[in-house]
């Protein structure tokens, strides 16, 4: 207070703008808050939010996470066998995207996926069996997340699919992530014909074992300064991946030909990769998992540490909520579809790769991708402001991940639950648009928004874990 | 009559935005009341009370209803304009960064936008100011909380919160403040000098402060507390803040407290702090014992008149007991008729009107009033007034699902037809304020009524006296010297103060031969 009659008085306006427009005409300095009620109108929410801003526990365990998301060292290890590699999978299960989901609440695509799985381990003999089998909780299902896991879209993994192994060299935690099936008629997006169980055949017996030498060959590949590369030539690595896969691809090439691989097949496999334009994705959703899962469970942190959709809920997970899941509906992606699609053929939104966006790439970094501001609706201008508005309800930037248009400012990084619901910005989301039923796969591409929803459940029971520990 | 609604979903304006938009949209062709409000279920009970919704309407707090009622034929077009009115673009906020930047949603984005700011203006819906008013604090800013209907809980917390960071709440419920020299919310464009004054009164603290500037003096700080503040469980921490500051602020050199008799165990620590002043201190609790109060450098002043020429009078040197002003004499009009003998006080100020009842009680006996000296004096119908009847039209139950009298005068000027119609009417009182935040015209507004007032007297064969003042400065956007001549000109008697206005009612109604006369 008296500090305040030495300086001069600059007001914040929260309300009636005409009391600013008062102030600057009296001579003062004022600034309009474009406020509307936090948490969309929840007053009880607004009153957990107040509590938490700028608590000291809170802002201590905000760094502690931060801290280690920022010093997170991703490598890519090798390839696993799901079965074998994922912590606590079980012989009979299946793994998907999102929280938690039942059989009988799944969307098309996921149900289309799972049968797909089954068929693929052989466990029926055909589409009718397989869903049948599903039906009758013989089959466990589980959310990726759960196994240190990610998949996109449908983010089926069964247990013998092979995995990518990427393991954090600074925290020591583990993940993993399917393959990339490439585009078209593909199992992540419900589709399940012989075509594509084939080609998930071929992925298992020829890809993964040529994948798993040439890596073998590399000791290891550090996926966070390839990203960083990708993020310079024109990647926000979630909806656009050719840089990294190419430059994937030009680590490996070398590598697989000292290996013992037969060269028919590897001119297959780099035949397959250099078809595949986001062959990178599930690398760069492994890479986003491993730093996260470095933030996740410190206790008072409201640092977002996961965004994911099943395509009925959207969930996230917080670094200071321990394991629970945060749920509304998955919203419809709005975006471009392929021509002889409608929107009303969509799917909610669907898949973890939203992690991506979670590890501050993807959407997040959008302004550094003018190639798909096209795709996912606007101009490179909207890119930046994309960008730009996501520093709004982040704990900070990655150093790592720079990004030219911003003047080379890192990525915004470290989604804070606080100040989504504080500001009402919403996280944004570039992603893949399945359609709606089984089997036809991707319809088109978009932008989404993480509902707000799950950030006011959030901030709640972050306050309730803080005033426990207090 | 009929009524109409709508419903913007999820679309949120400000609630006194809303009220000022509602007041146009009741002057729209063929709409005899309007209202726009977020629907929140307190809201929409409010306006079923009020009449302006019959029907049930699908809606909720985040979303904005429409509410009309007038002629059948109308309401349609009118809903119409109403929705588009609301849907301009809300005017540009002040120095809000570049064009492509975002627009500051949160007070903690707003202090990166603004990285010195030291005060936060609150003016939410109640039910969210506490929470902002906490956010603020934690950031380590001073807040403003002009946002009424927080709960004494959440106004003890923040306070003691406030306080254990040397940062001040002033209010909740707080109208008016000046700080370095900028006025804030309803405030006066007042000359600065050596007075600092702390209120727990908005009006209170606007007539000390415009009564300061008119009698030559100048103001260091005025600090509002709101009106609860010197509750016996709030324990007076703003005001013994704002006085501490102000005892330690170099440029004020005399101070002035102002609030409704405290606790006697608030008023004691209050009393003790300015004793210890080292400044002297001038106190106005309306209605306390003079007597109780004085105390070495502590002079005590029975309206707020007194209290801003005291202080005037000590900041250039003067004893303040001479500086009493004088109630210039009133020749009482000769055509007020026999039974013409009673005092109808309209006021828009709640301060003023708790002074005016105190100051006419002690001259008159009884005063009816919707908001009691006593609780004896209660008003039964609040539409009707009885013998002499001072009116608060501020108070929540004229209020409700509409604009505070200081902006919208309708209810005043109904108000003021009916009492020039009542044969026993002999004196009408007003207080007109201007400053920011209050209408841009206000004698534009009262002009036209005084003169059908008593043109309804006139008829009727009686004569009709209207006292006001105008609580204003020259520096305010109104123009004070262009509202007291218009007032004048209708034939309003204009007094410098509400006090000095009620003396010439009195004079008035006991000329004409109102009892209890002591004058």
């Amino acid at each position: 207070m008296q500090a305040m009659l030495q300086e001069k008085l600059q007001v914040l306006n929260v309300g009636l703008s005409s009391f600013a427009d008062s102030i600057v005409m009296a001579g003062g300095s004022a600034l309009q808050i474009e406020w509307a009620p936090p948490a969309q109108g929840q007053a009880e929410v607004g009153r957990d939010l107040a509590r938490l801003v700028n608590l000291s526990v809170v802002e201590t365990a905000n760094r502690t996470a931060f801290d280690a998301y920022q010093s997170a060292q991703p490598v890519l290890r090798g390839v696993g066998i799901a079965g074998r590699v994922i912590p606590n999978m079980a012989e009979r299960m299946i793994l998907h995207s999102g929280p938690p989901i039942a059989w009988n609440d799944m969307c098309g695509p996921m149900k289309g996926a799972i049968v797909g799985a089954i068929l693929y381990e052989g466990w029926a003999e055909d589409l009718a069996k397989a869903e049948s089998l599903a039906s009758r909780g013989e089959i466990v299902f589980e959310a990726c997340h759960h196994h240190r896991a990610v998949g996109p879209m449908a983010g089926i993994i069964s247990p013998s699919m092979p995995v990518w192994i990427v393991d954090n060299t600074t925290q020591g935690n583990q993940s993993f992530c399917n393959f990339n099936e490439g585009i078209g008629k593909a199992l992540r997006f419900g589709a399940n014909s012989q075509e594509v169980i084939n080609r998930l055949k071929w992925m298992g017996e020829v890809l993964a074992p040529a994948l798993r030498a040439g890596i073998e060959t590399l000791r290891g590949l550090e996926l966070k300064t390839l990203m960083a590369q990708a993020l310079h030539m024109g990647d926000e690595i979630h909806n656009r991946n050719v840089a990294a896969s190419s430059l994937f691809l030009k680590r490996l090439v070398p590598a697989l030909l000292k290996t013992r691989t037969p060269s028919n097949e590897i001119a297959a496999v780099v035949d397959f990769i250099a078809g595949n334009d986001h062959f990178f994705l599930n690398l760069s959703m492994a890479a986003c998992k491993a730093m996260l899962d470095a933030a996740h469970g410190v206790s008072g942190s409201s640092m977002v540490t996961a965004m994911a959709r099943n395509g009925v809920e959207f969930g996230i997970r917080v670094s200071g909520t321990g394991e629970q899941w945060f749920t509304a509906p998955a919203p419809i992606v709005e975006g471009l579809l392929f021509p002889g699609y409608a929107p009303s053929d969509a799917a909610p939104d669907l898949g973890d790769s939203a992690i991506t966006e979670t590890a501050g790439v993807g959407g997040f970094a959008m302004a550094t991708s003018p190639a798909i501001v096209k795709f996912v609706g606007g101009t490179p201008q909207d890119a930046i402001d994309n960008t730009m508005s996501m520093t709004h309800i982040t704990l900070g930037r990655n150093n790592a991940f720079t990004l030219p248009p911003m003047n080379f400012a890192g990525s915004p990084a470290g989604i804070d639950i606080r100040k989504v619901v504080d500001t009402g910005i919403q996280p944004i989301i570039n992603t893949g648009i399945a359609h709606r039923e089984a089997g036809v796969g991707q319809i088109g591409a978009g932008i989404t928004r993480a509902p707000l929803a799950c950030f006011t459940q959030a901030v709640s029971a972050l306050a309730r874990a803080v005033e426990r520990s207090e | 009559m009929a009524t109409a609604t709508k419903v913007l979903k999820n679309f949120y304006r400000d609630s006194v935005s809303l009220m000022q938009l509602s007041s146009t949209f009741a002057k729209l062709p063929g709409v005899e009341q309007a209202s726009a409000i977020m629907a929140s279920p307190n809201n929409m009970s409010l306006l079923r009370e009020a009449g302006l919704l019959t029907e049930s309407v699908d809606a909720s707090a985040n979303d904005l209803l429409i509410a009309l009622q007038g002629d059948a034929d109308a309401l349609e077009s009118a809903l119409a304009a109403a929705e588009s009115a609301l849907k301009q673009p809300p005017p540009s906020s002040s120095g809000g960064g570049s064009s492509r930047g975002l627009p500051p949603r949160s007070i903690e984005m707003g202090l990166g936008n603004m990285v010195g700011a030291n005060l936060v203006l609150i003016s939410t819906p109640g039910e969210y100011a506490a929470s902002e008013a906490f956010k603020a604090l934690s950031l380590g800013l001073n807040v403003m909380l002009f946002s009424d209907n927080v709960e004494l809980k959440d106004e003890i917390a923040l306070k003691r919160f406030a306080q254990s960071r040397d940062l001040i709440v002033m209010g909740p419920d707080c109208g008016t403040a000046i700080i370095n020299g900028i006025p804030l919310a309803f405030a006066n464009v007042v000359r600065r000098g050596v007075i600092g004054v702390v209120g727990a009164s908005g009006t209170g603290l606007q007539q000390v402060t415009c009564l300061v500037d008119r009698w030559g003096g100048g103001i260091s700080q005025a600090i509002g507390t709101g009106g609860h503040d010197l509750h016996r469980d709030v324990g007076g921490i703003s005001m013994l803040q704002g006085l501490k500051a102000l005892i330690a602020d170099a440029s004020t050199s005399v101070i002035v407290l102002i609030s409704k008799p405290p606790s006697p165990e608030v008023a004691g620590h209050v009393l003790q702090a300015a004793e210890r002043a080292g400044k002297p201190v001038v106190v106005n609790f309306l209605g306390a014992d003079p007597a109780r109060v004085r105390r070495g450098n502590v002079f005590a002043a029975t309206t707020l008149e007194d209290a801003a020429a005291a202080a005037v009078a000590l900041a250039e040197g003067r004893n303040p007991d001479d500086a009493k002003p004088k109630c210039p004499p009133v020749s009482i009009p000769s055509k007020l008729s026999p039974g013409q003998q009673y005092i109808r006080g309209l006021y828009s100020g709640g301060t003023f009107c708790y002074e005016a009842t105190l100051l006419l009680k002690k001259e008159l006996g009884q005063v009816s009033s919707n908001t009691p000296v006593e609780p004896g004096d209660r008003l039964g119908d609040v539409w009707t007034s009885r013998a002499h009847t001072v009116i608060d039209l501020g108070d929540d139950l004229f209020t409700r699902g509409r604009p505070h009298p200081m902006i919208d005068h309708r209810l005043r000027n109904e108000r003021l037809i009916k009492e020039a119609t009542d044969p026993e009417t002999a004196v009408i009182l007003l207080d007109v304020v201007l400053g920011y935040g209050s209408h841009a015209d206000p004698a534009g507004e009262i002009v036209p009524v005084v003169q059908k007032a008593r043109e309804v007297a006139g008829k009727a064969g009686r004569d009709l006296v209207i006292v006001g003042f105008v609580c204003g400065t020259a520096g305010d956007p109104q123009n004070l010297a262009r509202q007291e001549a218009a007032l004048r000109e209708a034939g309003v008697i204009l007094a410098e103060s509400n006090a000095q206005a009620v003396r010439m009612a009195t004079a008035v109604a006991v000329g004409a031969g109102a009892v209890g006369g002591r004058l």
